[in-house]
């Protein structure tokens, strides 16, 4: 019964791109997410905003694996932004001190004005 | 609470990829026959999803299987459902677990080792025994 987490990406600018989860984020789900957010960085995108809005479980295993995301994007001091998160999902993102590093929003336009820059 | 009846479930899962999506449906099943929210059920859905995959990962359990058992009660008219998460594996002492810390994992290589935080902070009541013969998570949320 494995589930494959399927990963799309947008590009609304040269330095930031939208990943959107659609299922599981486990150790493969995570490890996929991961990929896709190395290959964006190696071209040169800093910004990223991963929309989870077809996500509706996660475990602990892939949320490592996005804080390896995180360290990377902080270390090109660039922005990681989630949006559309389950209330669980956002409850476990505050339980492990996710919010103090990446900005959690309700939807995916306030989090591009926050990626590009327009508001703080 | 006056005609409410207990209910109780067991589930044998193998330690194998994505079984404790198996266990989540359990979760489901008794936590909207107890009319709990959404929000409560999705809580209680990843806290046995935490223990399942420690016990995947940690126990090392010779049979390769973990128990679970949900009761779905009522204690002094607060409803509630209480799941045990057993393994028969090697066990470990929690108190040794430290405690995670995001600014201290982000500059380290193991990012891991979330599980207890997340499964003690989402549910109501979490007790671990564990000792050379296996592991019990017992967890509990009132509806």
């Amino acid at each position: 019964m494995s589930e494959t987490l399927k990963v799309s990406v947008e590009r609304p600018g040269p330095s930031i791109a939208v990943l959107k989860t659609d299922g599981y984020i486990n150790n493969t789900g995570g490890e996929e997410i991961a990929r896709r957010a190395y290959t964006l960085m190696d071209e040169g995108v800093t910004r990223l905003l991963l929309d989870l809005e077809k996500t509706k479980i996660v475990n602990s295993i892939g949320i490592s694996i996005l804080l390896d995301i995180l360290e990377k994007v902080l270390e090109k001091e660039g922005r990681l932004a989630f949006c559309h998160l389950t209330p669980t999902i956002e409850k476990t993102f505050h339980i492990m001190g996710l919010a103090q590093y990446a900005r959690l929003f309700p939807s995916s336009e306030p989090a591009l004005i926050w990626l590009r820059g327009e508001a703080e | 609470m006056e005609g409410f009846e207990r209910r109780e479930l067991h589930l044998s899962i193998p330690v194998a990829p994505d079984m404790e999506i198996a266990a989540t449906a359990q979760v489901t099943a008794l936590g909207e026959w107890l009319d709990m929210g959404r929000d409560k059920i999705d809580e209680m859905k990843m806290a046995v999803v935490e223990a399942c995959i420690n016990a995947f990962e940690h126990s090392h359990t010779p049979d390769r299987r973990v128990e679970l058992d949900f009761v779905a009660d009522e204690d002094d008219g607060r409803l509630f459902l209480q799941i045990a998460v057993l393994d028969g594996g090697r066990g470990f002492d929690p108190a040794k677990i430290p405690l995670p810390d995001l600014a201290a994992k982000l500059k380290s290589d193991r990012k891991r080792g979330w599980g207890l935080k997340i499964i003690e902070s989402l549910m109501d009541d979490v007790k671990i025994e564990s000792n050379d013969r296996g592991t019990r998570i017992l967890m509990r949320k009132y509806r």
